[in-house]
């Protein structure tokens, strides 16, 4: 109220009034939207927080016929199979995003990037196709090859199914490598230039460049596109579903099915009768909710903690 | 305000007319919710329907049994449909009668990949001991067995089923319960069940899309989809001891093989029915429909499930579903008569 009148004058018109109440419901409704969201949550899950407890988290059985349910094998692959696709897609998206910034011809870089962009527009039904009838066989003729030597590592044991956590880290790798690569990009190019040239009229080679000028001042940014791509990995589901085996079971093995929380939520929800099985599967969609809720406070404080944040104004 | 009394007297009278003769353009809508099994042929059905009568638009959504189970219940649609009968506790919760209604049959069927396809014979207490995980590699003795004569490979069979939960899942375990105890107590009866073993398909397309892609794969699908994705399915032994390959055919006779002992309310299951030409994983499907509908949808209601054990069944073959045994469509005309 205060701040607005004060700068408009003494008297505030219809319209700006209008605009203010109109915008402060547009907000409100977001924040609504998300409690209202939370409080369905709780409530269409009390009976299986009620029946199991805390314990629900790190129970590790999951078996409708006798209604005992655990949440755990779920969390496992849902963190496992994005940690994995994070550590292929980072490095790889990143890279790319530096070479596109600082190395490629700018003609070249923007044709890229508009084709990285359409990958992002893909549907994870597609992907997921493509994952079946490509990344399957693929992974089935390379695993035995890693099984005979990696097989001393645990993650690379067992009995190449094809389908599995490996490939559910692959797909999902996929499908945020341009959330990272386009993002990045465009926080590198918003590096400026005279701190580049400067570094350059010190004597740094391209590589000290970038390591030292473009990357630290482009961190929080980065950043941010890496916890983007996370958000989008813990939530996915179609394409996962297809490829991941679908087997509620913790493995070391990559090679093994698994089982993420937005898998079993799309498998189970429309033909679960009981009300307890109904119940726990709402609670499975609200840890996955607060999953990715921690992620992103995660993420704020880390953004805010970096020192380009903080010279920012 | 006047208008809307007189709106609201105008609409009261329609209601009341309508059972009579229904005015040219008044649509009388019924919406239905369930199985995904029945689909093609309830679609088809509520199609072939209009042009009997042109004023009753049928909609249905196929959203899975335990949908459909629950949207009854809460009388939110018309009527329901599921694969698997209602269990008492679920039917405690519903307010009035609802009625199993047999609309068709469908069989499920193990398919397999093997190289050079040899044709393969598999007990109920054998396919048990595979998804139990039992039994794991192809050339195991209990395998051998029931096969003498077929080449089978000298590798660990790849276990497939069903990730999400379904009508499909509930009759192959139904009978692998009742044929192997151990089955029974370790994964038991449901849509959706706790499995020692195997990868995990989503939809009858993703198991038969799986096992296509998968050497040495072992799955379980509805028979349409094995035949429409041309993958080799095993003869399974039924109560008899005879080998049955699914068919239409044979879910009919396991059906009539059934019906002798059918309760009156049609909640049966037909897994490993007796006869000699049965094919022991067969299951009916249901509509769930009140025996109390409010307005003119119970007549209708009634009027189509009439024509549905008539002219309907004609077209159940077509589509890969085996009609009703004609003792039970004669019974189940008669329950339909309560319908109002």
């Amino acid at each position: 109220m205060s701040k607005g009148g004060a700068v408009a004058g003494l008297t505030e018109r219809a319209g700006d009034r209008l605009f203010r109440y109109g915008v402060l419901c547009a907000g409100l409704a977001v924040v609504g939207l998300a409690a209202a969201l939370a409080l369905e949550l709780a409530s269409g899950s009390r009976l299986a927080w009620s029946e199991f407890g805390p314990a629900f988290l790190w129970s590790s059985s999951w078996n409708p016929v006798s209604e005992r349910f655990g949440a755990l094998p779920f969390l496992y692959g849902t963190l496992v199979s994005s940690a994995l696709a994070l550590a292929i897609a980072g490095p790889l998206g990143v890279g790319s995003a530096i070479f596109l910034a600082e190395l490629a011809p700018r003609r070249i870089s923007d044709a890229c990037c508009f084709f990285i962009e359409i990958l992002a527009a893909v549907p994870s039904v597609v992907l997921g196709l493509m994952g079946i009838f490509i990344l399957v066989p693929g992974v089935r003729a390379v695993s035995p090859f890693l099984i005979e030597h990696l097989g001393f590592l645990p993650f690379f044991r067992g009995t190449p199914y094809g389908v599995g956590m490996l490939t559910a880290g692959l797909i999902l790798s996929i499908m945020i490598l341009p959330y990272i690569t386009s993002i990045s990009r465009e926080v590198l190019l918003s590096v400026p230039r005279p701190l580049k040239e400067a570094a350059l009229a010190l004597g740094a080679t391209r590589w000290e460049t970038v390591r030292l000028v473009s990357l630290p001042y482009a961190r929080s940014g980065i950043l941010g596109a890496v916890f983007l791509a996370l958000g989008r990995a813990l939530g996915e589901t179609m394409a996962v579903t297809m490829v991941i085996g679908n087997s509620p079971r913790i493995s070391a093995s990559l090679f093994d099915p698994a089982y993420t929380m937005a898998a079993v939520l799309a498998n189970e929800l429309a033909e679960a009768t009981s009300d307890l099985h109904l119940h726990a599967l709402m609670a499975i969609a609200g840890t996955l909710f607060m999953l990715t809720l921690g992620m992103n406070a995660l993420a704020r404080w880390m953004i805010l903690g970096t020192p380009t944040a903080r010279r920012r104004p | 305000m006047g208008n809307k009394i007189l709106g609201l007297a105008l609409m009261c009278a329609m209601t009341l007319q309508a059972p009579a003769a229904v005015r040219a353009g008044d649509v009388l809508t019924l919406n239905g919710a369930g199985a995904t099994f029945p689909y093609p042929i309830y679609s088809k059905w509520f199609d072939e329907f209009r042009t009997v009568r042109p004023d009753v638009q049928i909609n249905y959504q196929s959203i899975g049994s335990g949908g459909g189970i629950r949207q009854i219940t809460e009388r939110t649609v018309d009527f329901g449909a599921t694969d698997g009968p209602m269990t008492d506790k679920l039917l405690f919760k519903v307010d009035g009668k609802l009625h199993h209604i047999p609309t068709v049959l469908g069989a499920v069927v193990p398919v397999y990949n093997i190289a050079g396809t040899p044709d393969l014979q598999l007990t109920g207490g054998l396919l048990a001991d595979i998804y139990l995980g039992k039994v794991k590699r192809w050339d195991d003795p209990a395998v051998r067995k029931v096969n003498p004569e077929a080449k089978l490979p000298e590798v660990p069979i790849t276990v497939i089923r069903r990730s999400d939960g379904s009508g499909t899942t509930f009759c192959f375990v139904d009978y692998l319960s009742k044929v192997s105890p151990e089955f029974e107590k370790t994964v038991g009866r449901g849509t959706a069940v706790n499995w020692p073993v195997g990868l995990g398909g989503k939809g009858n397309e993703g198991v038969a899309g799986l096992v296509k892609q998968t050497p040495n794969a072992l799955g379980y699908v509805e028979l349409i989809y094995a035949e429409q994705n041309g993958l080799s399915h095993a003869a399974v032994q039924n109560a008899e001891g005879k080998f049955v390959k699914g068919s239409v055919a044979g879910v009919t006779a396991a059906a009539a093989g059934s019906a002798k002992n059918m309760p009156k309310d049609y909640r049966v299951s037909i897994t490993n029915a007796p006869g000699a030409e049965s094919y022991p994983i067969s299951t009916f499907t249901w509509l769930l429909v009140y025996e109390k509908n409010s307005g003119t949808k119970g007549k209708v209601l009634n009027e189509f499930l009439r024509w549905m054990l008539d002219s309907g069944q004609k077209l159940a073959p077509g589509l890969g579903y085996a009609p009703l045994p004609p003792a039970v469509a004669a019974s189940v005309q008669k329950t339909v008569t309560t319908i109002r």
